[in-house]
């Protein structure tokens, strides 16, 4: 047989041969083995991008904790200083108030030792009066015993008069 | 350990080539340099007897004893109708049977009257196991997937499945663009006969099937005709109508359908001369030793083709490779989009 001249024999079988094998090979090999691994690919491109996803998740939650720590911090420092200001406020208002308290207080002590003193003053006056009228009283008795004593006085008083 | 076990592992196999070289040789050396007849070695003929066809299956001599696998043959004519016989019958061409009889190899009628040969010759025989060993092998591959489902491939599963993925990632994927999927069945099985047939055409005494051209031409054309039914209007107005000015039209047009026919012809050839040429380089060197009838030429030869068979190894794969990727490549040139 010769090197380039193709028997008809082989390229009937091979023809017939050939294509059984394809059609044999696409229906019980091909088919199963492209089949099982594009499942394969796909499965694995499942799993990395759910890995991805649940990573992007973690970070999102990681996020979002700490943004709702920033949160709790913020909100603990406004707390606080709110604290503070009312503690700082209270403690001002009570001093302010016992400052007002202790001065009204001052003021109505001296007020009270006014009036006392006032009082007392007059009381005292009015002794004083009495007891000069007393006084003058017992001295103008013993006086005016005599009409001469009686006289002179009545012109000194009347000089009086006339020098107003 | 790893690298001990894969250093004796190389060792094995060239050890292994190295004897099937040396038994190669018993089958030439039996016939052509140990006849005592005084019949003169021809190495043309010993070479043109391994790379061709036959009507039944030479494995070696022994003395004058041929040990050959009779083969039946198959002819049907207008005149004596189907006849199925074994090619034993003809006694290695030396008596006719049925009224047909083997001329250098050729089967002829004696009367000289047309036939038809559907013989089951040592091709077709070769052609039968090797798609025999694809079924059995890739059946064995897709049980694993079925049995081991989703599971990390194992034994013979694990060594096809980064072939098929490269075959269809690097292969037929670039090469027909997005529409792949419909011509992988095709492929897959287009790569792996070719590299079946390249390899087990290496054996010693086996069939050198894919540097038939009948085998590659077949091949061929199938490409071609998947290629021309898949051919969209894109691809056919470039043929028969091309956008150059009406002028050129009558000169580019031939030259597109020439353009068609070529890819066929030289994917059918290029596989049939490399994987021919390899196994003649072989036998040439392995004739050395007869022609020049020395032990010392013998043992270089061996040597040489040792080497050879490695690279023709190589050359079986990127043949398979190429067949493969080329016909990708005219198929997606086919289907491809106008853009």
């Amino acid at each position: 047989m010769d090197l380039l001249t193709p028997g008809l024999g082989l390229i009937f079988w091979q023809f017939v041969t050939f294509i059984a094998v394809v059609v044999i090979l696409a229906k019980f090999a091909w088919k199963p083995i492209l089949g099982a691994l594009k499942d394969r690919e796909t499965s694995i491109e499942d799993a990395l991008s759910a890995a991805e996803k649940a990573k992007s998740e973690m970070e999102n939650l990681k996020a979002e904790n700490e943004k709702l720590l920033a949160e709790a911090r913020l909100e603990r420092d406004k707390i606080l200083k709110e604290a503070t200001a009312a503690g700082n406020k209270l403690k001002d208002d009570a001093r302010d108030e016992a400052g007002k308290i202790s001065a009204k207080m001052l003021e109505d002590a001296k007020n009270a030792i006014n009036n006392e003193k006032k009082a007392a003053l007059a009381d005292i006056k009015g002794q004083v009066a009495s007891l000069s009228i007393e006084i003058a009283e017992k001295l103008l008795r013993k006086n005016l015993e005599d009409d001469k004593a009686q006289k002179s006085l009545v012109n000194e008083f009347i000089k009086d008069l006339n020098n107003n | 350990m790893n690298k001990k076990k894969r250093f004796s592992l190389h060792k094995l196999l060239i050890i292994s080539v190295l004897l099937t070289n040396l038994l190669s040789l018993s089958p030439v050396g039996s016939v052509y340099a140990s006849d005592d007849t005084g019949e003169a070695f021809n190495p043309g003929e010993m070479i043109m007897h391994h790379v061709t066809d036959a009507y039944e299956w030479h494995f070696f001599d022994i003395g004058d004893t041929h040990v050959t696998l009779p083969l039946p043959v198959i002819v049907y004519s207008s005149k004596d109708g189907l006849k199925i016989f074994s090619s034993g019958n003809f006694h290695h061409g030396e008596s006719s049977f049925e009224g047909y009889k083997l001329d250098h190899g050729h089967l002829v009628a004696e009367d000289g009257h047309q036939f038809y040969d559907f013989s089951i010759t040592k091709n077709v025989a070769a052609l039968f196991m090797g798609a025999l060993l694809m079924v059995l092998i890739f059946t064995a591959v897709a049980r694993g997937y079925k049995k081991n489902q989703g599971g990390a491939p194992k034994g013979i599963q694990s060594f096809f499945e980064p072939i098929i993925i490269y075959i269809r990632d690097e292969i037929v994927k670039p090469g027909i663009g997005p529409k792949y999927e419909k011509y992988l069945p095709y492929m897959l099985s287009l790569f792996f006969f070719i590299w079946f047939g390249n390899l087990l055409g290496l054996l010693p005494g086996a069939a050198n099937l894919t540097g038939n051209i009948a085998i590659t031409g077949v091949l061929a054309i199938i490409t071609f005709i998947i290629t021309s039914f898949s051919g969209n209007k894109n691809y056919w107005g470039h043929v028969f109508n091309p956008p150059v000015p009406a002028a050129l039209k009558p000169i580019l047009v031939p030259v597109e359908m020439i353009g068609v026919l070529s890819k066929p012809i030289s994917l059918a050839l290029r596989l049939f001369v490399a994987i021919t040429a390899g196994h003649i380089v072989i036998l040439s060197l392995i004739a050395l030793a007869f022609i020049f009838h020395s032990y010392f030429v013998g043992v270089a030869s061996t040597l040489i083709v040792t080497f050879i068979t490695f690279i023709e190894i190589l050359v079986a794969t990127i043949q398979a490779y190429v067949f493969t990727l080329f016909s990708s490549m005219y198929i997606g040139a086919a289907v491809e989009e106008h853009h």
